[in-house]
């Protein structure tokens, strides 16, 4: 006796994405985080396109700003920046 | 169709969502996401095996903002080409969930391995057959993803762990395919060189893309601080130098008339006005780990000496095909 198998709307989700990856906060990674001095800021916005997690924003104002909980704390962007505005700081 | 500046597109909501899995300091996630800037409105990707496949969309989250499949390592140019033909026959129809798009770019994302190796006979196909999207070749100059094995992408003399550097064999003896003149002899409208170095030549050139009808080409630089042994921060200004030392020149070739056309961008084109701003060589191999063997123990001058000179060669042709 072979026992009734369950219908398709009984089964488990598969290999589905069901989640943004916005939900896995990657901050916690990075020793460094970025620190901005706001004085110097010209408003290139290259700090905005050289950051790989998209953890810089460009503020109302025009003002990059950072968002930590997704940080990975590379130091790409304290690098690149033309006015050097931008100060890695240890927070671990 | 908005016009393009960094101001505005620095507004333009995120393609590739923060939270993926990419190593601090990877250049994939940083061209991605510039090349998703520049698009026009309605956008499908599609992704081949890789790094860039693998770390956005580990189960049960995915960093993509965009319709997105991902596909076997061999056939990312495949897929694109099934989706634009999807498109069209439902335009053509007039019924379909995509029929309403006046425009949609189709993107495909391959990594070196997927395009020089793996992936060359689905995207010459897709070229040849002249469906109209965009392959995008993310060249980190090995199999970064499976553990940095070596690819045709991967330069001379790089220590990999499958072509490791020891007494006898100086690293990779065989010099790096030349992906884009195979893929300009196929007579496609568009391709191009991106460096993410410059943000803006590669949104420019990404939107040109798009717009040509018919298949388009963008090569882009991408550092691999893992693979490439250098400190994570180095990525951006190792690129810079890659273009600085004319080892990776940017340009672009458009087809007029049924002949290549070329034209150097921005700083390449600095460089042929001003051939002694062009740095030597050894400037960018110095700063790698995986070309460390050619300064310690001893300098090895002999083989520098012949990047150089494949360099200059490479170089030179380049001017010469672009009338400098």
């Amino acid at each position: 006796m072979s026992t009734r198998k369950p219908s398709s709307k009984e089964l488990p989700i598969g290999a589905v994405v069901t989640k943004s990856s916005m939900e896995y906060e990657t901050g916690d990674w990075g020793v460094m985080k970025p620190q901005t001095d706001l004085e110097k800021c010209t408003q290139c916005t290259l700090c905005h396109y050289f950051c790989p997690e998209g953890a810089i924003t460009m503020n109302d104002d025009g003002y990059p700003e950072v968002i930590n909980k997704y940080c990975k704390g590379c130091g790409i962007c304290a690098e690149e920046c033309p006015v050097k505005c931008i100060e890695m700081v240890r927070t671990k | 169709m908005s016009e393009l500046n960094l101001k505005q597109a620095s507004r333009k909501p995120e393609g590739l969502a923060a939270g993926h899995r990419l190593c601090a300091g990877c250049g994939h996630s940083i061209v991605v996401r510039m090349i998703l800037k520049a698009t026009r409105g309605p956008t499908i990707a599609t992704s081949a095996t890789g790094c860039l496949e693998v770390a956005t969309s580990i189960m049960p989250y995915s960093s993509w903002n965009i319709p997105w499949i991902h596909n076997a390592f061999e056939n990312a140019a495949a897929t694109a080409s099934g989706i634009e033909s999807a498109w069209q026959a439902q335009r053509k129809r007039g019924k379909g969930p995509l029929a309403k798009y006046e425009t949609l770019d189709v993107i495909a994302f391959a990594g070196d391995g997927g395009t020089y190796d793996i992936g060359l006979q689905a995207l010459s196909g897709a070229l040849e057959r002249g469906h109209d999207f965009t392959y995008v070749l993310l060249d980190n100059e090995a199999y970064m993803n499976t553990g940095i094995q070596r690819s045709g992408g991967t330069p001379f003399a790089a220590a990999t762990t499958t072509s490791p550097a020891g007494s006898v064999i100086p690293g990779k003896k065989e010099w790096k395919k030349p992906i884009d003149d195979i893929v300009i002899a196929h007579g496609i409208p568009y391709v191009a060189t991106l460096n993410p170095a410059w943000p803006m030549d590669v949104m420019r050139k990404s939107r040109t893309a798009f717009e040509v009808e018919g298949p388009a080409f963008l090569h882009a630089f991408i550092g691999c601080p893992r693979g490439w042994r250098y400190p994570m921060e180095k990525t951006i200004s190792l690129s810079r130098l890659a273009t600085q030392t004319c080892l990776f020149p940017l340009y672009e070739c458009t087809l007029e008339e049924g002949r290549p056309v070329y034209k150097l961008s921005g700083p390449s084109a600095a460089i042929a006005r001003r051939p002694a701003s062009k740095k030597p060589v050894e400037e960018y191999l110095v700063s790698q780990g995986r070309f460390r063997h050619l300064f310690r123990p001893e300098k090895r001058d002999d083989l520098i000496d012949s990047i150089q000179a494949w360099v200059d060669q490479k170089w030179e042709i380049l001017l010469e095909k672009a009338g400098v």
